[in-house]
């Protein structure tokens, strides 16, 4: 079948409304002026040197790359463990357990964010990256769950039995047979952990207090004050930083297929 | 035997346990406030009834839901139409530019629709430098602008299912309508329509609960007066008020909860289903 | 190597393990896989277990394996228990269904896995993979990866790769199932040499009773979790103990009938309008039901015999198929029983035409009673 003029056209519509917003932030970054116009006057590096030359960003940027890492570090290892063993669970178990792991896709956001703020605020765990590491893990962990069981789904468990009648231990054959395999999953799994974390804020706006701002919660702070082009800056920069992680993430679906 | 069967419990608890304090433990505690506060009561939920703030924001929130779904069903099915046909080169660029926004945080995409709706917008300047307006149009913190914003975040989570289910239709059986004097219209009426309409009601109901939830666009394009329900809780939780954040949060969950039952129930969708989430 | 003899050949002056399995036991949810199975294997012994799928043989290799826990009895090995003991420190060779080679490895590394695991140095695992790769038929590819050998060659490297660390017992599972007719048969031959060159225990678990036939030094037929049969091929092709046996293992005719008197370890029937004899395990009263197997390849039209020998049927033509090698008839006898008679085929043999009543005869010998 081939596309018709009218559909093509309507279609090229759509991707444009859908690229649009996205290009259009990346020029206003560009931009010279000092005030959010467009199209800007002229183009220049100014508020990506404003950003650079603010401590509050920049703090929250370390702050945000720390909590993600961590988040990748809890969720990766405590999500593979339990997808390797989900499938070899009794049946009603299996379902009730992962319908626990992979709520936090389902449930709305500000219900789980309230929730976690709640609980949290009586443990004394707001302000701090502590609090903010553990709510993201819990978001995270579908993400490396669903990725490793893909991978799973595609091991032949034999080869794991061949380890041991070769003389492997348990440990020694996940860790020369099982994880090699699975490897690719794992680490998609685990760059899906950091973009979740990374980019989060629904519980970071009720988290975070004054001690842990978060890159998106400084974001969101500063567009209700005024809009300045130095977020502008920021976001293009998380998008060339998101689209390289998903880049890599392709890459190496790509090698595990093959 | 015991090894083999206590393995499993000890590889699954730690995460079970993990997910239990941090999260499961937290989000009930805290609903259970909307059944618990002042003494074991349902008069909350009562309430609600009568409750005009809640009535108009619960409207609100159902009518956004229902345009968006609407909006982003007739922008995305062509999309997956023409992409299901297109060769492999142009189709991988158009699942880039469909994945892009999808992959780009909420609060990034609902900025960009603050620049370009704003009073000194892309919008505003350039119907004002074609003389077509004197003053800048009112066009950011409205419904229009929520609406528009929520279209072009959740388009994705519309295209992809659809595709997904347009991709596994046999591409004889179209051509094989043609073949039996079916125009392409009547073919793709007939035929390809009727297959794809899991897709489609995967999608929509994706969409339609993804909408109920939405926080942040809301929050920054939207209008003081057109509340979501997410927007309803946070405000509350600010307020303190947790038993009502609390029965907000029940309602809002047993929406999601519901729609997404139906999903399970319904033939087809299901696999259409786990293909739209990311 | 001093006189030539290679390390692994030289597995051969230890011989193989034993291997006694008592009253094996394994229920899945409470249903029965296997119920009950004993066996002693002897050390150096080819043994196939053979039985339809479900039966239960592969439960039980699984569990020699150490890969499932029995339910109730115990196994030995050179008669020491290893229920308990798990899979890794049995120290057993097993080649998987569909081979189990790791795809990420190299062939060499395939190879090299079990003697990295026991702590074999380099420059000697370097040695062993490429003694293990002679032994095999594959020299010179250490640097392949699975994906890139043919099923063949892949059934090899596991092979290699399930002695090369001198197992004194080889656990097989369906090694051949994936592989095509020719294939199997010349890989059927190799694995004798590969027994008679080893000298260690086999035990084999196979659904094609030719393969049982052909490789076995003895043969357990398993079905619904217990051995209905155990001996050596000839023995149980000539003497099924059973109707399950006598028609998993090869074709027979079944002959049901009264018994009317016992002649020294020989029963006398009435069966199918005629009076046939049988070898019977042990004496039948008469009267009681009975129930003779005899081999369609065993039957003869009695016209074309010179002399006659024990039992005689009278029997009509219904189906001629020239198959070749020999002709297949299907003929009905006076009672409705249905019988197969397979004819070597030759110039001279006179073909039987549909409708033909014709006499049946052959020897009491190759009678039994199931």
């Amino acid at each position: 079948m081939r596309n018709r003029p009218p559909l093509l056209l309507l279609t090229s519509l759509v991707l444009l409304f859908l690229a649009l917003p996205i290009v259009l932030i990346a020029a206003v970054s560009f931009s010279s002026a000092a005030y959010l116009t467009f199209p800007p006057p002229a183009f220049g590096l100014r508020w990506y040197r404003a950003y650079l030359g603010s401590a509050d960003w920049l703090a929250s940027t370390w702050l945000s790359i720390g909590v993600a890492a961590a988040t990748v570090a809890l969720a990766t290892s405590l999500g593979t463990l339990a997808a390797l063993a989900l499938g070899r669970l009794p049946r009603a178990a299996r379902t009730a357990a992962a319908a626990l792991i992979l709520s936090p896709l389902i449930v709305p956001g500000i219900v789980v964010a309230i929730g976690i703020y709640y609980a949290f605020s009586r443990w004394g765990l707001i302000g701090s990256p502590v609090g903010l590491v553990l709510a993201h893990t819990c978001l995270a962990v579908p993400f490396v769950v669903t990725s490793v069981g893909a991978s799973l789904a595609n091991f032949d468990r034999r080869l794991e039995q061949a380890a041991r009648s070769l003389g492997a231990t348990p440990w020694g054959a996940f860790r020369q047979v099982t994880l090699p395999l699975i490897r690719p999953g794992v680490l998609v799994g685990a760059l899906f952990a950091f973009i979740t974390s990374f980019d989060e804020l629904i519980v970071a706006l009720f988290l975070s207090g004054s001690g842990a701002v978060t890159l998106p919660r400084r974001m969101w702070d500063d567009l209700r004050f005024a809009i300045d082009p130095t977020i502008a800056a920021v976001a293009t920069l998380t998008i060339a930083f998101t689209a390289l992680l998903l880049g890599g993430a392709h890459l190496l679906r790509q090698r595990a297929l093959r | 035997m015991t090894q083999a069967a206590s393995a499993p419990v000890l590889l699954v608890g730690p995460l079970l346990l993990f997910m239990a304090a941090f999260y499961a433990f937290p989000v009930l505690a805290m609903l259970a406030r909307s059944v618990t506060d002042p003494h074991p009561t349902l008069a909350n939920f009562a309430h609600l009834a009568g409750d005009g703030v809640f009535l108009h924001v619960f409207g609100t929130t159902l009518r956004t839901a229902f345009i968006v779904t609407a909006g982003t069903l007739f922008l995305g099915y062509p999309v997956a139409l023409a992409l299901s046909r297109m060769r492999p080169t142009a189709a991988t660029i158009t699942l880039v530019i469909v994945l892009l926004p999808f992959w780009t945080s909420v609060l990034v995409r609902s900025y960009a629709w603050m620049v370009l709706l704003g009073r000194r917008g892309l919008i505003n300047e350039a119907l004002r430098a074609l003389d077509l307006i004197d003053a800048p149009l009112r066009l950011l913190n409205t419904p229009l602008a929520v609406n528009l914003a929520m279209i072009h975040i959740l388009l994705p989570y519309m295209i992809l299912p659809i595709a997904s289910v347009l991709r596994q239709i046999d591409p004889s059986l179209p051509r094989a309508a043609a073949g039996m004097g079916a125009t392409p219209w009547g073919a793709f009426r007939q035929v390809v329509l009727p297959l794809s309409m899991p897709g489609a009601l995967a999608g929509t109901l994706l969409v339609f609960v993804l909408s109920l939830g939405f926080y942040i666009t809301p929050a920054l394009v939207g209008g003081p007066r057109d509340l979501m329900l997410s927007q309803l809780i946070a405000q509350q939780v600010d307020l303190l008020n947790w038993p009502y954040a609390a029965c907000l949060s029940v309602t809002l969950l047993a929406a999601t909860l519901v729609l997404l039952g139906a999903t399970q129930v319904l033939p087809g969708v299901r696999g259409a289903f786990r293909l739209g989430t990311r | 190597m001093d006189g030539g003899l290679s390390p692994i050949a030289a597995t051969r002056l230890g011989r193989g393990a034993s291997v006694s399995l008592v009253d094996l036991e394994k229920r899945f949810e409470g249903v029965g896989a296997v119920r009950g199975i004993s066996l002693e294997i002897a050390s150096g012994e080819f043994l196939t277990l053979l039985g339809p799928s479900g039966s239960g043989k592969t439960t039980t290799l699984m569990m020699i394996a150490g890969f499932e826990t029995p339910s109730g009895g115990d196994i030995a090995i050179d008669r020491a228990s290893v229920v308990g003991v798990p899979p890794h420190r049995r120290n057993i060779g097993m080649v998987f269904q569909n081979y189990a080679l790791f795809p990420h490895l190299t062939v060499a590394e395939n190879i090299a896995f079990p003697l990295k695991q026991r702590g074999v140095d380099r420059g000697t695992r370097a040695v062993r993979v490429k003694e293990a790769l002679a032994l095999v038929r594959l020299p010179g590819y250490e640097a392949r990866y699975p994906r890139q050998l043919s099923g063949g060659q892949q059934q090899r490297v596991a092979l290699a790769r399930a002695i090369v660390f001198q197992p004194r017992l080889l656990l097989m599972d369906e090694p051949l199932g994936a592989l095509d007719k020719q294939l199997r048969e010349s890989l059927q031959l190799e694995m004798r040499r590969l027994h008679a060159d080893l000298g260690i225990t086999f035990v084999y678990v196979t659904h094609d009773q030719e393969e049982a036939l052909t490789m076995s030094d003895r043969i357990a037929v398993v079905n619904e979790g217990r051995i209905a049969q155990l001996g050596a091929p000839e023995a149980l092709y000539d003497r099924p103990c059973d109707r399950f046996v006598a028609s998993f293992l090869g074709e027979s005719n079944f002959l049901t009938g009264t018994v009317r008197g016992m002649e020294t370890g020989v029963v006398v029937a009435e069966c199918a309008g005629a009076v046939l004899r049988g070898v019977a395990p042990q004496a039948l009263a008469a009267g009681a039901a009975v129930t003779l197997s005899t081999r369609p390849e065993r039957m003869r039209f009695a016209d074309a015999l010179p002399a006659a020998p024990g039992n005689r049927l009278r029997a009509t033509v219904t189906e001629a198929v020239f198959a070749g090698e020999r002709c297949r008839y299907l003929l009905r006898a006076e009672d409705g029983t249905m019988l197969v008679v397979k004819e070597p085929s030759s110039a001279t043999t006179r073909r039987r035409a549909v409708g033909e009543v014709a006499e049946l005869a052959w020897p009491v010998a190759d009678t039994v009673v199931v």
